[in-house]
């Protein structure tokens, strides 16, 4: 560890390289974490298997690559794929859980990530994926720090999509009824708006998000079949931080987990990677408890 | 309702008695049913193993296909046919764990072959232990399943320990001479990728190499940016990489897009990740451990030589045979060659003729020590050159002369 650190320090531009990389990887936990803050926010659902539609995401602009898709228009097919798929898990098995308690839907999310592995690794096999868009890498700083046009793209898309999102949500008639329903779903239905069609379009629209997100990572990382999980526990993970409502806050979120995550890899070793990012979860709830414990006896 | 229930706790009685009586005499024999000797084996045919797994079957069952073209097994003046029950394991240890229980208690079967993965072999060895029951395996290479002092339990494969010791020797034959060369090391951390470390630092310290980068990767591995970016500061000689698939292909693709520069770049799995097809001119110069390859000169009369099987099993499943499936039709081949040689199928007796082995096969020579490995076959290493795997080390089965040092990113 310490021979890590003296290393940063004697490479500064290590630490930038690093940083850069990590943003990069935080885009696309950013990306799954918008549909997974939907989801919580509007459905109550804590969804399991958002990793798993990561993946799907990955197979389907991999499928589309195969048909002679560049790999660069993947990923609306790969969102607009996903959106169909999210659609029809809703009408088959989450309006089942909506309103249920907390522990249903875990389960039942659960369940469906374990279904979708196991299709997809009958469907797709088991291989290692990955799609070769042809993009060039970037040099910054003299060739110090080395970007990945791929990355870059990624890193984009996603705040693309982050903007798009807010604008739809704030803008868009659905965007409304959205909000609309996560405030009050009973006052929604009562004024009007079909809350079950909502639940739907807000599931499958978390599914397109994701779908995007496996898009890009089967370009720049990897896929296979059980590659879900860091997605789902990322993305948890950045909506506890940031929080149900803010989509702004998301992104940061996002890229801060995925800068800091690469930080703490270098610096402690890649085998502590993990267990870091579950350490900063635990002393990021403990501080934020403290510091609204402190709000609310200032209110008082 | 309490003499229903009497009745009840009889029957279960009755069933319990009858069960033991069963399970202790379909021990007491073998699986023959008239000429027939059936082995049992659990497979991963679904779940994350499952491409390994058909590798696994497809090698076996092209054993049994040419033992039993050529007129089966005899012994004891008697010819026998082989045939194979199949469980799928769903690429759970558990799964395998139980499989092997129900093969030799349900099924009675009295041989096994092994399953994929190192993981599954160690969860079913301790019931064929139990039972007594040989299991020639030809998937799990780790070397702590050696360890334990089985007695039934055989590999035809090198173990974990020697994937890449071959591309240290060779860092350091290249070199004229190892001291002083620094190594890094990627390495998943799972049993089988740390035995690998384990290796490698052996030799490197043996070699007198340092070893200046020593990660652990996370077994849910997705990125390797945080490896690579010190690799790229700190310039190693030699840059080791063992993550299974997963590992070989994003470390391919994560040096070839962030331009890392380094001489000399060794993995395993490569052929599992289809290096050459996925990446192309990516995959250039990475030197890859293999068990096997068509290219070495072993020969044996019922495949003929390396490449003679290499043609059979293309013609038949329509792709080449990576080494999964080479060293599963060897573990067939050695099951026959002892059943012969004990002249019978007393469980005991084939053990002995297991433990005392020695056959040459188109797979390489096959030579048990004391704990069940077999110590008669080098690894290889293949280098990826002009789109193709060809074989560099050892020197007597090399099939071109090993190229390096990899060039820079900016000069290819």
């Amino acid at each position: 560890m310490l021979d890590n650190l003296q290393l940063l320090f004697s490479y500064p531009v290590l630490g930038a390289d690093l940083i850069a990389n990590g943003l990069m990887i935080g885009s696309i936990f950013a990306l799954a974490a918008f549909g997974m803050a939907l989801v919580w926010g509007v459905l109550g659902i804590i969804n399991i298997a958002q990793g798993e539609f990561v993946m799907l995401g990955g197979f389907v602009a991999l499928t589309a690559a195969e048909f002679g898709v560049p790999p660069l228009a993947t990923i609306p097919i790969a969102a607009a794929g996903l959106f169909v798929i999210g659609w029809g898990l809703y009408r088959l098995v989450i309006f089942r859980i909506v309103d249920r308690d907390l522990f249903v839907s875990l389960l039942a999310t659960f369940g469906l990530s374990i279904v979708l592995q196991q299709l997809s690794n009958e469907v797709f096999g088991a291989d290692v994926q990955t799609l070769e868009t042809g993009l060039g890498t970037l040099y910054l700083l003299d060739g110090q720090i080395v970007l990945p046009e791929i990355k870059l793209v990624a890193f984009g898309t996603a705040l693309i999509v982050g903007l798009l999102l807010w604008a739809f949500l704030k803008r868009a008639r659905l965007g409304q009824a959205i909000r609309a329903t996560a405030q009050n779903a009973r006052a929604a239905r009562i004024l009007g708006i079909d809350t079950d069609r909502v639940y739907a379009a807000t599931f499958a629209l978390n599914a397109a998000l994701c779908g995007a997100a496996g898009s890009l990572v089967v370009m720049a990382w990897t896929i296979h079949p059980y590659i879900g999980l860091p997605y789902t526990v990322r993305s948890f993970l950045v909506v506890v931080v940031a929080g149900l409502g803010n989509i702004i806050a998301v992104i940061a979120a996002g890229l801060g987990l995925g800068a800091l995550e690469n930080l703490a890899g270098f610096i402690l070793g890649t085998e502590y990677q993990i267990a870091f990012v579950f350490v900063a979860m635990v002393v990021i709830l403990v501080v934020r408890n403290w510091v609204l414990r402190r709000k609310r006896e200032y209110l008082k | 309702m309490s003499r229903v229930r009497t009745l009840l706790r009889h029957a279960g009685a009755v069933f319990a008695c009858i069960a033991l009586v069963w399970a202790f005499v379909s021990q007491a024999h073998a699986k023959v049913e008239n000429d027939m000797v059936y082995l049992g084996a659990a497979i991963s045919l679904t779940g994350k193993y499952s491409t390994n797994g058909a590798h696994t079957q497809r090698g076996y069952d092209l054993a049994i296909e040419r033992i039993n073209a050529e007129g089966g097994v005899i012994v004891d003046g008697k010819t026998y046919k082989l045939a194979i029950i199949y469980y799928d394991d769903e690429s759970t240890p558990a799964r395998g764990a139980q499989l092997a229980e129900r093969l030799i208690q349900q099924d009675g079967v009295t041989f096994i072959l092994g399953p994929y993965s190192s993981g599954l072999t160690r969860a079913m060895a301790p019931i064929i232990e139990k039972y007594g029951i040989p299991m020639v395996e030809a998937n799990g290479a780790s070397i702590s399943l050696f360890e334990e002092g089985y007695k039934y339990l055989f590999a035809v494969l090198s173990t974990t320990e020697q994937y890449l010791q071959g591309a240290v020797a060779l860092a350091a034959q290249t070199a004229g001479d190892g001291e002083g060369l620094r190594v890094a090391l990627a390495m998943e951390n799972d049993p089988f990728s740390q035995d690998v470390r384990t290796g490698v630092i052996a030799d490197a310290e043996h070699h007198g190499m340092r070893v200046i980068i020593d990660d652990k990767l996370p077994p849910d591995l997705s990125d390797l940016a945080a490896t690579l970016a010190k690799v790229r500061v700190l310039k190693p000689d030699l840059l080791v990489v063992s993550g299974h698939a997963k590992g070989a292909a994003l470390a391919i693709r994560q040096i070839a897009d962030g331009r890392v520069d380094v001489p000399m770049l060794a993995l395993t799995h490569c052929d599992a990740a289809q290096i050459i097809e996925k990446f192309g001119e990516k995959a250039e110069y990475a030197l890859c451990a293999s068990q096997w390859a068509p290219g070495l000169s072993y020969s044996d009369p019922l495949f003929g030589s390396a490449s003679d099987f290499a043609t059979l099993f293309e013609e038949t499943y329509g792709y080449a045979p990576p080494y999964q499936a080479a060293e599963s039709a060897a573990a067939v081949m050695v099951f026959a060659d002892a059943f012969e040689r004990a002249g019978t199928f007393d469980t005991l007796a084939v053990r002995d003729a297991l433990s005392a082995t020695d056959l040459m096969t188109f797979y390489g020579r096959i030579d048990f020590d004391e704990a069940g490995r077999n110590i008669a076959k080098p690894m290889v290493l293949y280098q990826v050159q002009d789109g193709k795997f060809r074989v560099v080390y050892p020197a007597e089965f090399a099939e071109a002369p090993f190229r390096h040092p990899t060039p820079r990113w900016a000069d290819r």
